[in-house]
């Protein structure tokens, strides 16, 4: 069996941890996000080292999930063409709430380099976006970075969705 | 004193000529000059009206009427050999010649020839399918129907292969604009949220380098921030840059982070 110390000068004599429902909901959302396995483009390259070995997202507790029911983050990565974004849409339509959007990339961004007939000009005519990362092609430590970036964002939030309205979440 | 010239209209003709510069051209021989391409065009001539013929880059270039496209290639495929169609597609002269150009590349592997059937076609106006001959005209000629809006005739699946099924236009013509029309400017957000979402959506953004000055909801400067949505027409205050502190170490001695202890 375990021996667990307790410091009873410093907490209140009690094995116990105080906190707020918000903080309890927010640390174990933010810790487990589950990204949704989608690969657009060439940033979808860079989305798989993220998520292999030599970069290793899953140290985050960030693990790719198959299907959009599972997943409570989407990574648009890489060019979305008007084509595809009915269908982009609909996997976010799937995806269970909470849930939030990194978009990846210059293309994702905006458009990019292709400033085209065929090309929705920023993933945030279709899904609300929280996180843009700039980069053509992002490199795995950006992606990781924008991830921890969302983690703190989420840290921010409010455990009841309906309470948070975009000026309470600005990031730094 | 340099002699002044206006710059006002200088994109409407090229500033600078090479005085020396020699527009290269191509070559054409007589089908004459090749025997296995002179006894291939005498059976072609044979079946249909070869409205020209020549040889330029080792290829055999025949024009054809358009009505005899089918009966061109299956004489082509059947008696000289042509067994593969490499490529084909159309090349937009609407505003040259008032038509499409039709081309059909051929390759004989037993004679080690390449030839293209070329063909004129006037807007609207419908080519008979080859997909019976050649297998790969099907998505070929699929695409030269999404691309141009030519139709084949008796194609098995005559439809779009690149843009959408509800697609309009044809993005190939030379009519055609690049960043897209009116439907295509807001094809996706009329397909996914309906026209009346437009006006919350709002038009494509189609300048890449745009940067609102007093833009608080989508800019951000740093070391200035403000709430988000902010008016910062007058100004804004300086503040500070909060950092992560999870990213932040302190490798002083004072430390318990300190890493390498060596001296």
């Amino acid at each position: 069996m375990a021996q667990h110390q307790v410091n009873y000068a410093s907490a209140g004599g009690l094995p116990v941890a105080l906190t707020t429902v918000d903080h309890l909901v927010n640390w174990g959302r933010s810790n487990s996000l589950w990204p949704l396995t989608y690969g657009l483009a060439c940033c979808a390259i860079e989305m798989m080292a993220s998520g292999a070995s030599r970069y290793d997202f899953d140290r985050m507790g960030t693990i790719f999930r198959a299907s959009p029911r599972q997943a409570d983050v989407m990574i648009l990565a890489g060019t979305l063409s008007k084509k595809h974004a009915e269908f982009a849409r609909r996997l976010y339509d799937q995806m269970t709430e909470p849930k939030w959007v990194i978009s990846m990339g210059s293309c994702a961004n905006t458009g990019g380099m292709f400033n085209t007939y065929a090309t929705v000009q920023g993933v945030d005519r279709i899904v609300p976006v929280d996180i843009y990362l700039p980069g053509c092609a992002p490199r795995p430590e950006t992606l990781q970075y924008a991830l921890m970036m969302l983690q703190k964002k989420i840290r921010r939030e409010s455990a009841n969705m309906k309470k948070n309205t975009k000026s309470n979440l600005r990031l730094i | 004193m340099r002699k002044y010239t206006p710059k006002d209209n200088v994109q409407k003709k090229a500033y600078y000529t090479n005085r020396y510069h020699v527009v290269p051209s191509v070559p054409t021989f007589a089908v004459e000059s090749d025997e296995v391409f002179a006894k291939q065009l005498e059976i072609l001539k044979a079946k249909v009206a070869v409205k020209s013929a020549k040889i330029m880059l080792g290829q055999m270039i025949v024009e054809i009427n358009a009505e005899d496209n089918f009966i061109a290639l299956e004489t082509l495929k059947n008696e000289c050999d042509y067994a593969m169609l490499s490529e084909m597609s159309a090349v937009d002269y609407l505003a040259k010649n008032g038509n499409f150009e039709v081309f059909y590349q051929l390759l004989n592997l037993k004679d080690v020839k390449r030839m293209r059937v070329v063909c004129r076609v006037a807007k609207g106006q419908a080519v008979e399918s080859v997909v019976p001959l050649y297998k790969s005209a099907n998505f070929a000629e699929r695409e030269m129907f999404d691309m141009f809006g030519i139709v084949s005739n008796n194609h098995p699946f005559m439809k779009r292969i690149l843009m959408p099924d509800d697609w309009e236009g044809h993005p190939l013509l030379k009519t055609y604009p690049l960043q897209g029309d009116e439907f295509a400017s807001w094809y996706e957000v009329d397909k996914i949220f309906g026209k009346d979402a437009r006006e919350a959506i709002g038009p494509e953004n189609r300048d890449q380098a745009k940067i609102e000055r007093y833009d608080t909801k989508r800019f951000s400067r740093v070391g200035y921030e403000v709430p988000f949505g902010a008016d910062i027409s007058k100004g804004e205050t300086k503040t500070e840059i909060e950092y992560s502190k999870t990213l932040l170490v302190d490798y002083t001695k004072n430390s318990g982070k300190q890493l390498d202890n060596r001296k």
